[in-house]
C-alpha cells in the first residue's frame, strides 16, 4: 500500500479550509454590484391567480425589477422538467403537468413561486415583496397521499385525471395471486413511509452574473451536479446555450439529494441577471427551504407475504400510493418506481413479486430523491413485513431471515425484479452483527430494564440497496433521459504534481481525499502533490455529479482508468528515454523500470519529458494528461444487517437508543475513516426518520412543520455512539471492488429502530416517526 | 444608522450600520468573515455561534449594536500563525466534519463546553450541551469524539 | 426585520422615558425570542429599547429566606450560581436546561417571564415557588403575574427589575421536552414548604398556572401515589402536532409524580 493510499484513514484535505472558516459556499460569494432576489411565494395550497399588481412594489425604495411568470414565458424560459419517464398501466407515459418556474395563472402548493422581486438590498427586496398585491381565488386543497386519487377529490391538473401521475404495475399479478391462494400462511401489513424534508444544513442559494462582453452567464449554486444543471438549464429551460453557461457548485453544505434537482429559483436568478444586467443573488432562509426544497418519501402501502409451512417466502405483493407533490421534480417519477419496486426482493430469495405503484399529485411541495431515494421505502416495507411474518410463524426474526436469505453461492443473483445482485454474503453480515449487538444476551438486559419499569426491545434490519447509480443502457431502457457514466481527467503538470478533474461533486463526502488516495496508490505520486478539482463546468470535463452513492463506484473507476492510460503512455516515453523496448518497461511505486535492470525513471520525470519532448518517441503526442469515461455494466449492491436496541419508557413513550450496531458490505474501503463517517451520518438520518422527523401539511395544505421549532432534527443527545463493522464481499462488476456507502445508514436504520420498538412493546406495528405520544399510545394498547 | 465599534478576532472594527443589522450580518457582509454561517432563522441550528466577551452566542440572534464595545471571536480567530487551535485539530483528527457548514459553530460551541466543563468532559455532557448545534452529515459520533479529544488536548 | 430605532439605556428611568416617547416601543432583554420574532416580521416595533446596559438589573442576591434575581440576569448565570444551587437547587437546574448554552448566555429571567411563552420554563417556578415579580412600579405576586398566552400583568411602560423566590424545603422541576423546539410540552414545578405544597405547570395550557387539584392531593400526602387519583381536565389542555390534549394531561401527572419523587 502506498503511503496515504488505498485503505488508509487519511485525514481529509478539505478540512483545513472548513476549520479555519475559509470554505467558499454560495452565500459567501459576493459580486460587485450584486442585487438581491426575494421570491414571493403562494400562501395558498391551491388557488387561481386572478391578478398580480406590482405597481406599488415597483416604486418601493431600492427595487430594481419585479418579474412574474408572464415575463419568463415572454422570453421562452422554462418550464421545469422531469427527466425520467414511467409508463402507466394504460400504456401512456406518466402525466406531466406543465411546471412553470414562476406561476402562470395558478398556484399549486404553499411556497409555489409567484413573482421575484430584485432590489439593491435583501431588506428592500423583502419590504417590496410585501407590497405586491396578488388576487387569489382559493380552491380546495388535496394533501392526503392515501386519498388524493380517490373519486370526488379536487382536480389539481387537467392533464392528470384523478390526480394520478401514473399507475405502474410490475410483475406477474396472476401468478402471485395463485401462490397467495395456495399459501400456508399470508402475513400482511399496512404502513406509511413518512414524508421527510431533507434538510442539508446549508440552505439552497444561487448567484448569477451575466457578462455582456462574452454573453456568458456564470451561475454559482448549491448543486450536487453542476453539469446536469447546465445541461437541463440549457437544453430544456432555454437559459443559455450550453457553451455560454458556466455552472459552479463551490463548497456545498450537504446535499442528501435535495441539491440534485433543477429548481425554479436557480433558473429565475440565472435569467434575471441578464434582464437587469446586474449580478443577482438569492439565498433561501430555512422556512423557504422547508417550503420549496423537494421533499422525500411519503408512501402509503399494503404489503403481503405468502409463506410455506417453514416460513419460506413464496411471493410478495405490494400496493403503494406515492405522493409526488404538486409538480414533478427533476427525478420525481423515478423514486417510487425504479428505485423502489426493483429493490423489493431485499436480501431474500422470494421467487415472485408483484407491485403496483400509484403515484399521485397533491397540493404539497414536489417530492423527489432524498438520501436513499426509494430504497429506504422498499427496505422499511420489507423489513417490517419480515418481522410480522416471523411473529405470525412463531419464528425468531433472525431465524426467518436466515431461512430466506439468498445464499452466498447464488451470486451473482438474478432477482425477480430486474436487478441482478453482484455479490453478497448476507449470513456473514448477520452473524457478525449479532455478535456486535450482543444479541444472545438480550433477554437478560430486557429483564433488568423491566425491573426499572422500562421496556427493552431489539430489532434487525437486513437491507440491500442499488448504488453506483449508472449503467447508462439500463437507465435509458427504463425511461431515463440521461447517460449515467462518469468522467475523469488526470493531468500531470510539468513540475510533476497532479490535478485530478472529476465529474462528481463533493459536498461532504471527502472526494478530494479519497480520490487523491486512489491516484497516489496507482501512480505513486505523493499524496500531497495531488489536487482533486470538481464542481465547475468551466474547469472540468462533462460529468454527471454525485447522488446514489455513485461517486467512487463510477467516478473513482473513471479516475483509475485515466491513470491506466497515463501509465500506458508513460511506458512509451520511458522506453524511449531508457532506450529499452516498451514491452520491457514495468511500472510500480511511481517508477518506470526496465525489467531485470536498475534502469528507472520516475513518473514525474516522464511527465516533464512529455511536456519538454526534446527527445521523445516518434509519433507520440506530447503532454501527460488523460481523460477517461466509465460506464459500468451494473449497479453495485451494498448490503448489511443493522441491529438497534431501544429502551422505551411506557409512562411517557420516550424511546432511548441504547445501542446501534451495523455490519455493512461496501466491498473494498478506500478510506475507512470517511466510510465510517458516512455510515454514522446515514444512521442518524434514518433514526431521524424513525423517531423524529415528520413533515406535516394540514388539510388546507399549510405546511405546519416549516421550521426547526416543529420539524425535529436529530441532535447529539438523541443518538448514541454507533458500533460499526464490515463484512465485505468482492463485487465482480466493479474494477475497484467498491460498492458505495453514503445511503446505507438511512436505508438500514428506520426498520431496525421500529422493529426494536415493536419488539419492546409487543405490538404489530407502529408508524414513523415514532414520537413519544405515538409510542405511549401503542404502549397503552397492550 | 448607527456607528458600531468592537474588537473582532483582536482587531478593532468600526461600521456604519442600519439599526436592524444582526451581528452575523456585520461579520459576513461588512467584515467578509464568512466562516460564520446561517443555517436557520429560529436560533436552533448553531451554525452562527461566535464568542462575545468569551461566551458563546448565536450571532443571528443578536443585533450588531448589542455587541458594541465587545470582544468578538469567530472561527477565523482561532488558528494562530497558521497553527490550528487544538479543538480545530481535534475535529480534523477525528473526522468531526463532513460538508463543513455546521463546523464553525460546532467548534465555537465546543470551546464553550470545555470552558464550562473542563478537559475531562464526558460523552453524555457533550451530547447534551451540543443541543443548540445541528449537523446533518456526521450523526454526531465523530463530533462528540472530536470535542472530547479537543478538550483533552486543551487541558494539557 | 422591519426597520426600527435602537435605543440603549443605562437606567430604568431612561428606559421608561424612552418607552413613553416611542410610537410603538418594545423593551428587549436578551432578545432570544424577540429577535427571531422580528426576523420573521411577526413584530414591528418602532423602537427597540435595550435593557442590557442597566447594570442594576443584573445580579443575584440571597438573604435568609429569599433568592432575588435581577431581571437581566442570564439563564447561564442563574444555572452557574453556587448560591442558587444551594438555596433553591431546582431553580438553578431549571435555568440550566432552558434553550441551549448559547441561548442561556443571552436569555434572561426578566425577558422570559415578560414574554410569557406558554411553553417557557420560568413561569412554572415563579408560580410554584410563590415568587414576587418586582417592577419599577410595584411588586406583583407570582400567581397574578401571568394573565394569558403571551400576556402578563405588566403595563406597557413597566419594567421588571427582579424576581424574588422564597426558599422552600424541597422543590423539583420536571420537563417533558418538545423533540423539535425543546420547549416544554409539559413542565411541572413542585415546591414543598412545611405542609404546604405548590405546583406550577407550564406547556400544558395556554398560560402557566397553578395545579390546584394536584396541590390538594399532595397537601397531606406528599407522595407520587397521591397524584394517581387526580383528574386533569383534558379539555383545558393544549393540543398540537406534538402532543394531544389527552397526552398532555397524562404527562402533567407523570411529570408531577417524578417531581414529587425527586423531592424526596
Amino acid at each position: 500500500m502506498a503511503e496515504n493510499g488505498v485503505g488508509a484513514s487519511v485525514r481529509r484535505k478539505e478540512d483545513n479550509r472548513f476549520l479555519i472558516g475559509k470554505g467558499n459556499y454560495t452565500d459567501d460569494i459576493t459580486i460587485a454590484g450584486q442585487t438581491h432576489a426575494v421570491f414571493l411565494r403562494s400562501p395558498h395550497a391551491h388557488a387561481t391567480i386572478n391578478s398580480i399588481d406590482t405597481i406599488a412594489a415597483s416604486a418601493a425604495p431600492g427595487v430594481v425589477a419585479i418579474f412574474t411568470g408572464d415575463d419568463l414565458a415572454a422570453d421562452g424560459i422554462g418550464p421545469l422538467i422531469c427527466g425520467v419517464t414511467v409508463t402507466s398501466d394504460d400504456g401512456q407515459p406518466h402525466r406531466a403537468p406543465v411546471h412553470p418556474a414562476l406561476a402562470q395563472g395558478k398556484v399549486n402548493y404553499v411556497g409555489d413561486h409567484v413573482a421575484v422581486v430584485i432590489a439593491e438590498s435583501l431588506s428592500q427586496a423583502k419590504d417590496a415583496a410585501e407590497l405586491v398585491e396578488v388576487d387569489y381565488g382559493v380552491l380546495p386543497a388535496v394533501t392526503n397521499t392515501a386519498t388524493a386519487a380517490d373519486e370526488g377529490q379536487t382536480q389539481i391538473h387537467e392533464v392528470a385525471p384523478g390526480n394520478l401521475c401514473f399507475n405502474w404495475p410490475f410483475g406477474d399479478k396472476a401468478a402471485v395471486e395463485e401462490v397467495f391462494t395456495a399459501a400456508h400462511k399470508v402475513s400482511s401489513l399496512e404502513l406509511i413511509n413518512n414524508r421527510m424534508v431533507t434538510n442539508p444544513m446549508e440552505p439552497r442559494a444561487a448567484i448569477a452574473d451575466y457578462n455582456a462582453g462574452t454573453e456568458e452567464i456564470t451561475l454559482h449554486l448549491t448543486t450536487q451536479n453542476p453539469h446536469v444543471h447546465r445541461l437541463v438549464l440549457s437544453a430544456f429551460n432555454q437559459l443559455a446555450p450550453e457553451h455560454k453557461l458556466r455552472v459552479v457548485g463551490p463548497d456545498v453544505g450537504g446535499g442528501f439529494g435535495a441539491k440534485i434537482f433543477i429548481y425554479a429559483e436557480e433558473l429565475v436568478v440565472g435569467w434575471a441577471c441578464r434582464k437587469v444586467n446586474r449580478p443577482v443573488k438569492w439565498t433561501a432562509d430555512r422556512t423557504e427551504a422547508f417550503l420549496s426544497d423537494a421533499h422525500g418519501r411519503d408512501h402509503v402501502s399494503t404489503a403481503e407475504m405468502a409463506m410455506d409451512e417453514n416460513g419460506k417466502f413464496l411471493a410478495l405483493r405490494v400496493m403503494t400510493r406515492a405522493n409526488l407533490g404538486a409538480y414533478l421534480s427533476t427525478f420525481g417519477t423515478m423514486v417510487p418506481s425504479y428505485l423502489y419496486a426493483f429493490l423489493l426482493a431485499g436480501q431474500y430469495s422470494t421467487p415472485l413479486i408483484y407491485s403496483e405503484v400509484k403515484a399521485v399529485f397533491t397540493n404539497t411541495a414536489p417530492v423527489d430523491a432524498s438520501r436513499g431515494a426509494g430504497r429506504p421505502e422498499a427496505t422499511f416495507l420489507l423489513e417490517r413485513l419480515v418481522d410480522v411474518c416471523a411473529a405470525d410463524m412463531g419464528l425468531d426474526p433472525v431465524e426467518i431471515r436466515r431461512r430466506n436469505f439468498i445464499p452466498v453461492e447464488a451470486f451473482p443473483y438474478q432477482t425477480p425484479v430486474v436487478q441482478c445482485y453482484d455479490s453478497g454474503d448476507y449470513h456473514a453480515a448477520l452473524d457478525k452483527a449479532l455478535v456486535l449487538a450482543n444479541y444472545g444476551s438480550f433477554a437478560a438486559r430486557a429483564e433488568e430494564a423491566k425491573s426499572r419499569g422500562k421496556r427493552r426491545g431489539i430489532g434487525l434490519s437486513s437491507y440491500v440497496e442499488a448504488c453506483g447509480i449508472a449503467p447508462s443502457a439500463a437507465v435509458g431502457q427504463l425511461g431515463g433521459g440521461v447517460g449515467l457514466w462518469e468522467s475523469a481527467q488526470v493531468r500531470f503538470n510539468p513540475t510533476g504534481n497532479v490535478q485530478v478533474f472529476t465529474g462528481t461533486h463533493s459536498h461532504g463526502q471527502g472526494h478530494e481525499t479519497t480520490f487523491a488516495q486512489l491516484v497516489t496508490e496507482q501512480l505513486g505520486v505523493p499524496f500531497g502533490n495531488i489536487e482533486v478539482i470538481h464542481g465547475d463546468t468551466a474547469k472540468t470535463q462533462f460529468g454527471m455529479g454525485t447522488y446514489g452513492s455513485r461517486s467512487l463506484a463510477v467516478g473513482g473507476v473513471a479516475i483509475s482508468k485515466a491513470c491506466e492510460k497515463l501509465i500506458a503512455k508513460g511506458k512509451k516515453i520511458a522506453a524511449h528515454a531508457l532506450e529499452a523496448a516498451e514491452g520491457d518497461i514495468e511500472f510500480a511505486d511511481g517508477n518506470f523500470t526496465v525489467a531485470g535492470t536498475d534502469k528507472a525513471m520516475s513518473i514525474e520525470a516522464v511527465a516533464f519529458n512529455a511536456y519538454v519532448p526534446h527527445s521523445y518517441p516518434e509519433g507520440l503526442e506530447p503532454g501527460f494528461d488523460e481523460n477517461a469515461f466509465f460506464d459500468p455494466l451494473n449497479f453495485s449492491f451494498p448490503a448489511g444487517t443493522h441491529i438497534c436496541e431501544v429502551e422505551v419508557d411506557p409512562d411517557t413513550g420516550e424511546v432511548e437508543i441504547i445501542k446501534y450496531s451495523a455490519v455493512d458490505d461496501f466491498g473494498k474501503l478506500i478510506n475507512p475513516m470517511i466510510v465510517a463517517g458516512q455510515v454514522h451520518g446515514g444512521i442518524a438520518h434514518g433514526v431521524g426518520q424513525a423517531l423524529l422527523e415528520g413533515c406535516r401539511y394540514d388539510s388546507e395544505g399549510q405546511l405546519i412543520t416549516a421550521s426547526y421549532m416543529d420539524y425535529a432534527m436529530p441532535r447529539a443527545d438523541n443518538l448514541p455512539s454507533f458500533d460499526i463493522d464490515y463484512a465485505p464481499t468482492d463485487p465482480p462488476d466493479n474494477p475497484l471492488g467498491v460498492k458505495g456507502c453514503g445511503e446505507a445508514g438511512a436505508i438500514g436504520a428506520p426498520p431496525a429502530v421500529i422493529n426494536a420498538i415493536v419488539n419492546a412493546l409487543g405490538v404489530k406495528h407502529i408508524d414513523m416517526p415514532a414520537t413519544p405520544e405515538t409510542v405511549w399510545r401503542a404502549a397503552q394498547s397492550v | 444608522m448607527l456607528t458600531v465599534k468592537m474588537s473582532v478576532n483582536g482587531k478593532p472594527v468600526s461600521a456604519e450600520l442600519e439599526d436592524r443589522t444582526l451581528l452575523v450580518q456585520l461579520l459576513r457582509e461588512n467584515l467578509r468573515l464568512t466562516g460564520t454561517h446561517i443555517g436557520c432563522d429560529t436560533s436552533q441550528c448553531g451554525a452562527c455561534v461566535v464568542h462575545v466577551n468569551g461566551v458563546s452566542v448565536k450571532s443571528c440572534t443578536l443585533l450588531a449594536v448589542q455587541a458594541d464595545g465587545a470582544e468578538v471571536t469567530t472561527i477565523e480567530g482561532l488558528a494562530k500563525n497558521g497553527v490550528l487551535h487544538p479543538m480545530q485539530q481535534a475535529f480534523m483528527d477525528n473526522h468531526g466534519l463532513q460538508c463543513g457548514f455546521c463546523t464553525p459553530g460546532m467548534v465555537m460551541s465546543a470551546l464553550d463546553i470545555v470552558k464550562r466543563n473542563g478537559s475531562a468532559v464526558d460523552e453524555a455532557t457533550v451530547r447534551k450541551e451540543l443541543e443548540g448545534n445541528i449537523c446533518r452529515c456526521t450523526g454526531y459520533h465523530n463530533i462528540v469524539k472530536s470535542v472530547q479529544a479537543g478538550a483533552k488536548s486543551m487541558g494539557g | 426585520m422591519y426597520e426600527f430605532s435602537y435605543k440603549k439605556v443605562s437606567s430604568v428611568e431612561d428606559a421608561v422615558a424612552a418607552m413613553q416617547s416611542a410610537d410603538d416601543g418594545k423593551f428587549v432583554a436578551g432578545g432570544q425570542t424577540m429577535l427571531p420574532t422580528m426576523k420573521h416580521r411577526l413584530a414591528s416595533p418602532s423602537d427597540l429599547i435595550d435593557l442590557g446596559g442597566i447594570g442594576a438589573l443584573n445580579g443575584i442576591s440571597i438573604d435568609d429566606d429569599t433568592v432575588t434575581i435581577g431581571a437581566m440576569t442570564t439563564h447561564a448565570s442563574v444555572a452557574a450560581s453556587s448560591e442558587v444551587q444551594v438555596a433553591i437547587p431546582a431553580l438553578a437546574k431549571l435555568a440550566g436546561n432552558i434553550g441551549d448554552p448559547a441561548v442561556r448566555n443571552r436569555g434572561t429571567i426578566g425577558g422570559s417571564i415578560a414574554n410569557n411563552d406558554p411553553a417557557a420554563d420560568y413561569p412554572a417556578a415563579v408560580i410554584a415557588l410563590g415568587a414576587t415579580v418586582k417592577t419599577n412600579k410595584r411588586e406583583i405576586p407570582g400567581d397574578e403575574f401571568f394573565t394569558g398566552m403571551f400576556e402578563t400583568a405588566l403595563a406597557e411602560d413597566e419594567v421588571i427589575t427582579a424576581v424574588s423566590f422564597p426558599m422552600v424545603d424541597k422543590a423539583a422541576y420536571m420537563k417533558f421536552e418538545n423533540p423539535a423546539s425543546r420547549y416544554a410540552i409539559v413542565g411541572v414545578f413542585v415546591a414543598k414548604s412545611g405542609d404546604s405544597v405548590r405546583v406550577g405547570i407550564t406547556g400544558a395550557t395556554p398560560c402557566a398556572h397553578r395545579g390546584m387539584r394536584l396541590e390538594a392531593a399532595l397537601n397531606g400526602n406528599f407522595s407520587a401515589a397521591a397524584v394517581e387519583g387526580v383528574k386533569i381536565p383534558v379539555e383545558k389542555m393544549n393540543s398540537d402536532i406534538h402532543a394531544s390534549a389527552e397526552y398532555r394531561a397524562h404527562l402533567v401527572k407523570v411529570m408531577t409524580r417524578r417531581a414529587v419523587e425527586a423531592c424526596s
